[in-house]
């Protein structure tokens, strides 16, 4: 309700202003920078959704927002999961096992790890809190060639345990766990549930993880996000094509694309619009994901951030 | 104050619970010995929850960054030799190339962010139709779900003269092809607009969420007082973004010494125009790969970790930015 109120205020005193300060020429600048903004974020997608339905030829020679056919977007889709015999299924399939696998691994190791952090004491929480910070804060490529090196050294390289293992270690969802568990439920709760006779795994499943259920999305979101966009990690783990996730097989793709790859031409080639269909399809979980949870993502990185 | 409303708002039942609790909380409080006992249980389970993490945080964060240590200090024997291979990638002459590609991009992309970030997010917030801002908002995050291998794609066909969406600005431009564009002193800015057309957005709602944290008041005295839009934007918006514009530069830093994605397909993509060796990680990676030289190869990580872990440390250690210990 207050906020609201807060925003009725700010408009009332917004318009107010507006007639006293911002001119004309001030609205018509915002309204340019507004504008060239949102046709330089626009443009790439909108035309990538169009791009599929032309042909090769029609893409070079037709205006680029103009539409093509249905026909030729069958084609393109046909020409895309024919590539090396239904590669592209593959990839999807491996980008999924690695996402999800990854994803519940996560969540079994992050939400309890965040409780423990908040809730209970142990040896070495402080520097295990200022680890989690550290990491957490480091871009994730800088240990793929050190989690290589490891992984060469036990052998795992090429098993899909080499990217679902690396994948599960996410600090970042063991700290929105620790922020959510500390700021969110009252610890009397969880003292009452213990007087009722509780053991402290069940005052944990019973009545902290049901309570939870925010976080434990918000999590598996980011991870999920997260994993299914990793390039650097599968592309150094994995060298046989049959196990690439999607966002690698893009490459393989692209070394198929005569377009872009002169020598690739020959009956085994992708033509440009089927590359752009690929890249839908890399994109789309992930895509439509986003558009139902503008929320959940600035949530995500404000927690990562400070308090005002 | 940020993070724990946002945090919250995605789970607005739970504040009903607990006044059910509200009698039994009382005996809780009453009996002491009783409550004695549950920190002491309550210190049991801890080191239960937590070891798993530990376990993965030793496995994939602590391990690998020793082992690396140990690889870069060491031969390919396993003798002790703590500067050969450091000397040895850095008198490579690809090194300080890849080094400077590196900085230039990282120089572009923080200028574009700090500057259009937080001019974009001021706008937005000017804006008074709600619906506008909402939609403005929703089409500068939406490039956010292609990061990674899609984004470049994506961006491949955009620079590509024949087929681009902007093809006619390309060849006013003085592009006539592919190879044209993406010349190596190109490459910087276009990495630049790649990662800055696929992050960029989200900073902006972030921007946008800590202007709308200003309280009324301070703008407000600020009208009355005679201030411009402009010099309300300079002198008290500004200002007061100043940690979140830190924030956003300290781990865009931090990402952008990291770049891999972007040069290596543009690479695959351009058939050697751009070489497999521009950036200081598609390096590493040679290293690794091509000369089997998993020394060379961890000491080049050695050194983009040890940025990447001080740039972090220093931001987490600088009191008052994150709420680390119980609020």
């Amino acid at each position: 309700m207050s906020t609201a109120f807060a925003a009725d205020r700010r408009d009332v005193t917004r318009s107010a202003r507006s007639s006293r300060l911002t001119g004309w020429s001030g609205r018509s600048l915002i309204g340019l920078v507004l504008a060239g903004a949102t046709l330089f974020f626009v443009i790439p997608l909108l035309w990538l959704l169009i791009a599929v339905t032309k042909t090769e030829h029609e893409l070079a020679v037709r205006s680029p927002f103009a539409l093509g056919s249905w026909d030729t977007f069958k084609a393109n889709v046909q020409q895309l999961f024919e590539f090396q015999s239904g590669a592209v299924v593959g990839w999807v399939g491996n980008s999924a096992l690695y996402a999800f696998a990854a994803l519940v691994i996560t969540l079994v190791i992050s939400i309890p790890a965040g409780y423990a952090l908040a809730l209970t004491e142990f040896r070495f929480r402080r520097l295990l809190m200022v680890t989690t910070l550290v990491v957490m804060l480091m871009p994730n490529t800088a240990l793929v060639l050190p989690v290589f090196l490891e992984m060469n050294q036990v052998g795992l390289v090429g098993h899909a345990l080499a990217v679902i293992l690396p994948f599960s270690f996410y600090p970042f969802g063991v700290y929105l766990t620790y922020i959510y568990f500390s700021t969110s439920i009252p610890r009397s709760l969880l003292a009452a549930a213990r007087l009722d006779g509780c053991s402290e795994v069940q005052v944990f499943t019973r009545i902290a993880l049901p309570l939870a259920t925010p976080v434990v999305a918000l999590v598996a979101f980011f991870s999920f996000v997260q994993n299914w966009n990793n390039y650097f990690l599968p592309f150094v783990m994995l060298p046989s094509s049959d196990s690439y996730p999607m966002q690698v097989g893009l490459s393989t793709l692209l070394s198929a694309t005569p377009a872009f790859n002169p020598s690739s031409a020959g009956s085994g080639s992708v033509h440009l619009p089927a590359l752009a269909l690929a890249t839908i399809v890399s994109m789309l979980p992930v895509l439509i994901l986003f558009l139902f949870s503008q929320r959940f993502l600035v949530a995500g990185m404000t927690a990562g951030g400070l308090k005002e | 104050m940020i993070e724990l409303t946002t945090v919250r708002s995605a789970g607005s039942e739970t504040p009903s619970r607990p006044a059910a609790g509200g009698g039994r909380e009382e005996q809780a409080r009453m009996s002491n010995s009783r409550g004695t006992r549950q920190t002491a249980r309550s210190r049991s389970i801890g080191p239960l929850f937590i070891t798993p993490y530990v376990v993965f945080t030793l496995a994939f964060g602590v391990i690998p960054g020793l082992y690396a240590v140990y690889l870069a200090i060491t031969d390919a024997q396993g003798g002790f030799a703590p500067t050969a291979n450091f000397a040895r990638v850095i008198d490579d002459f690809r090194f300080f190339s890849a080094a400077r590609h590196v900085a230039a991009f990282v120089v572009i992309w923080l200028v574009a962010l700090v500057v259009l970030v937080v001019l974009l997010a001021i706008v937005v917030h000017a804006i008074r139709v709600r619906w506008l801002s909402s939609t403005a908002r929703l089409f500068f995050y939406i490039p956010g779900a292609l990061a990674g291998a899609s984004s470049v794609m994506l961006w491949l066909f955009v620079l590509d003269p024949v087929a681009s969406p902007v093809g006619p600005l390309l060849r006013a431009l003085g592009f006539d092809s592919f190879p044209s564009v993406i010349q190596p002193s190109h490459l910087p800015l276009i990495f630049a607009i790649i990662a800055f057309w696929t992050g960029a957005g989200g900073w902006i709602v972030v921007m946008y969420g800590a202007l709308n944290n200003i309280s009324t008041e301070i703008m407000e005295a600020a009208r009355i007082d005679g201030a411009s839009p402009v010099q309300i934007a300079l002198h008290i918006q500004l200002p007061l973004l100043r940690k979140w514009i830190a924030y956003m530069a300290v781990l865009s830093l931090a990402a952008g010494t990291q770049l891999f994605v972007e040069p290596s397909l543009l690479s695959q993509a351009s058939n050697g125009v751009v070489p497999n060796d521009y950036s200081l990680n598609q390096l590493a990676y040679q290293y690794a790969f091509d000369l089997n030289d998993f020394n060379g190869s961890a000491a080049i990580s050695v050194l983009l970790l040890v940025v990447a872990l001080l740039l972090s440390a220093v931001f987490v250690a600088k009191g008052g930015l994150f709420e680390t210990e119980d609020a």
